[in-house]
């Protein structure tokens, strides 16, 4: 069971930490909503839970709950650029349908 | 598919409700638009990574619009259908504009704002700005993926309610929808986080391309409130790079130049100045149309020489700015640097020494007032932790009043200022012996109490009996930051209060704030009439109050005929003040006082007997000698 950081999401995510800060890593997670069943959840993680499961990938500690991890095993975040746009993404193994957003999922 | 940013814990938002915010930096010469990503402001570069875009407007015959650079490049071409520097014509008539014989458009007088006569039709300075607002929304859509919630444009400090309005009806025709106007010196400040600082007075100096503006902040309680400004609206970047431009001339002792060669030289004279600042010295080359070649060195020492005038020219304002604030250098707790030009080595240098400290400069100058206004526009749309602290900057959309005789409004509180605020009024009785007094608050920019919107109304009671006019009523409008009002109410010498507090935009959509300030500039004219004829209808109520008050006591002295013309008066002025004719309640007014001008004179006399009644006719002569005598030895 893994979730990693692809180097260049690692290098952004250790930036915006270093801009915020504080903090203790990030929390990546799930939950019941969107128009597809599941979404993430990607935020700044500033205390470890009791249920986390650590992860630590290019020098980024990764918080997720233990409920979230078997939507989220395997995953590798990684960071790009879309055009104008530019941000996190997830490359989920578990996915077998997202919305077209990309926001929510189903397993 | 739409990328993911990192939310801050316990906030990340529901799958499609991110709500997607920017800031503007609506600019002279360049113009900004950046969000908040990951927590972070940044601004939203174009496909080509450029961060600024120039506001420059390039109207062609064919009905296309080119905004940008691709405007920029055909200044010199096409002077007259290419529009630069618009914000200086914005909620500006055509009298307002400066120097307008030497500048290439074509204006045209319209009634309110100047327009330009382009190959595209007509277009006024709104829809210009419209124009780059509009580009730097489609870049943030493409860049954020997803329509924008709102955005927040910043504006000069000192502009006023029409460049406001301008500037919104702009944002609106360009398809945005305006979380709040912000002045850009808060941007800087806030850019800088100086909202989370510690309370007291900040200097936001800004040298831009072709303006310079000092603004004097106090920031209390979250909230920046502008104490002065000042500036230059004519020096910038741009006259440093003349400078420098002069100086080639010069050194290189060159002959008059073609337009061609000048501009060459102008441009090289632009890069010599951004060079210097990181390397300390700056090849200038070039090869003028005439086969001549130009090859010198520029040194910061001589840049800071040739351009001694223009730096002290900037700190003059800021000594009046501070003067105006009533202020001295030593209250000034942090100096905060925006606009490029402020990376020229001598200014940092000459604000470092002119305020005695270092000014905040770590942020890029060029940014720093949309990163401010970016942030600012992310916690408006709401994307913020609970807890988190609005920000407490905004202003009273229309204005708050009371109802006074007749129904008219007296604006006590005038729309666009800042919140919190205090004001207070004086306002006295009309009857005599009145002991209440009733308070309407009214909200709205029109000259009369039924156009505009009651929000409230509660009595002062227990005003001790005087005649009409003698009580001194003090309110006090009090409008806290959260936009609550408070009213109160005091009459002076009793000391008796009473007060209410209302919420006044209350259920109040911007359509219908919009609507009724365009109501309010429609019926300007229609209003002062309406004003002068209510006013006129007060005024003869008064006389008719006075004279029957007079009659109540003093009738006796009258005769029936005199009595029954005196009341036929009265009737009449009554009868006309129910009309709408200005003119006949004045001359009504006119005839009764002119009938009862023998019954004032007999009143006077009767009082004058009653002053002196017992008295012997010797006694008052005595007493007039007396006082003669007095007269005399004095």
């Amino acid at each position: 069971m893994a979730v990693t950081l692809s180097e260049k999401a690692a290098k952004h995510v250790a930036s915006y930490m270093a801009k915020r800060g504080k903090g203790i890593g990030l929390r990546l997670g799930v939950r019941t909503s969107g128009c597809s069943g599941v979404a993430y959840k990607l935020e700044f993680a500033d205390v470890a839970e009791p249920d986390d499961i650590a992860f630590e990938s290019h020098g980024v500690k990764v918080f997720i709950d233990a409920k979230s991890l078997p939507y989220l095993d395997g995953t590798e975040l990684d960071y790009t650029r879309e055009g104008l746009s530019e941000g996190f993404k997830f490359n989920n193994p578990n996915v077998k349908d997202a919305c077209g957003c990309g926001e929510s999922f189903n397993v | 598919m739409a990328l993911l940013q990192i939310a801050e814990p316990g906030e990340s938002a529901a799958p499609h409700q991110h709500k997607l915010a920017v800031g503007i930096d609506l600019g002279t010469t360049n113009s900004l638009v950046a969000t908040v990503r990951s927590g972070l402001s940044v601004v939203i570069s174009d496909d080509l990574g450029r961060p600024l875009l120039p506001s420059v407007v390039h109207y062609l015959a064919d009905g296309q619009v080119d905004v940008g650079f691709d405007a920029l490049v055909k200044q010199a071409l096409d002077p007259r259908n290419v529009i630069a520097s618009v914000k200086r014509f914005m909620g500006r008539g055509i009298k307002d504009i400066a120097h307008r014989e030497s500048l290439p458009y074509d204006f045209e007088d319209a009634p309110g704002m100047v327009r330009l006569r382009t190959a595209a039709g007509v277009k006024s300075p709104v829809e210009v700005s419209a124009d780059i607002l509009r580009t730097l929304r489609l870049r943030a859509e493409a860049a954020l993926g997803g329509p924008l919630v709102g955005a927040v444009i910043t504006v000069p400090a000192y502009f006023d309610d029409a460049q406001r309005q301008a500037t919104k009806d702009a944002a609106k025709l360009a398809g945005l929808s305006v979380l709040r106007l912000l002045n850009e010196p808060t941007a800087a400040a806030i850019a800088y986080g100086l909202e989370n600082a510690a309370e007291g007075v900040y200097a936001v100096y800004d040298l831009g391309g072709g303006t310079f503006d000092i603004s004097i902040l106090k920031l209390s309680k979250g909230v920046f409130e502008v104490l002065s400004t000042g500036g230059d609206s004519a020096l910038g970047g741009d006259d440093f790079d003349q400078r420098i431009f002069c100086w080639i001339l010069e050194t290189a002792k060159l002959k008059p130049l073609s337009i061609e060669d000048s501009r060459l030289l102008l441009t090289r004279a632009r890069e010599a100045k951004e060079y210097l600042t990181p390397h300390g010295t700056a090849p200038i080359t070039a090869r003028l149309s005439s086969g001549e070649v130009v090859d010198l060195e520029l040194t910061t020492e001589i840049f800071s020489e040739i351009s001694k005038t223009l730096v002290a020219k900037t700190i003059s304002p800021v000594r009046k700015a501070l003067r105006d604030a009533g202020l001295s250098v030593a209250d000034v707790k942090g100096v905060v640097m925006v606009g490029g030009a402020t990376r020229m080595p001598q200014i940092q240098r000459a604000v470092g020494e002119f305020f005695g400290q270092e000014p905040l400069n770590n942020l890029d100058p060029d940014k720093v007032v949309a990163l401010g206004a970016a942030t600012q526009a992310n916690l408006l749309a709401g994307n913020r932790a609970a807890g988190d602290d609005w920000l407490l900057l905004d202003v009273i959309p229309l204005s708050l009043g009371l109802e006074t005789m007749g129904g008219l409004v007296e604006k006590i509180i005038v729309r666009n200022s800042t919140i919190p605020i205090a004001r207070a009024q004086e306002f006295t009785t009309f009857r005599d012996g009145q002991s209440a007094l009733a308070v309407h608050v009214v909200q709205g920019e029109r000259e009369l109490v039924s156009d505009c919107r009651s929000l409230a109304r509660f009595e002062l009671r227990g005003i001790p009996p005087m005649v009409a006019g003698a009580a001194r009523i003090r309110v006090s409008f009090q409008v806290d930051a959260d936009g609550l009002l408070a009213v109160s109410a005091r009459e002076m010498t009793s000391g008796v209060e009473a007060s209410i507090v209302v919420k006044p935009s209350y259920g109040l959509s911007d359509d219908e704030i919009a609507n009724m300030l365009t109501d309010s500039l429609a019926h300007t004219k229609d209003d002062a009439q309406r004003r002068a004829l209510k006013e006129a209808q007060v005024e003869a109520q008064r006389l008719i109050e006075a004279v029957a008050s007079a009659l109540k006591s003093d009738g006796d002295l009258l005769s029936a005929e005199q009595l029954a013309r005196i009341e036929a008066e009265i009737a009449k002025l009554q009868t006309t003040a129910l009309g709408d004719n200005r003119r006949h309640i004045t001359l009504a007014m006119d005839d009764l006082e002119a009938q009862t001008k023998d019954f004032a004179a007999r009143r006077m006399n009767k009082s004058i007997q009653h002053a002196f009644a017992g008295m012997s006719v010797d006694e008052l002569e005595s007493s007039v000698d007396s006082a003669q005598s007095l007269g005399e030895t004095a």
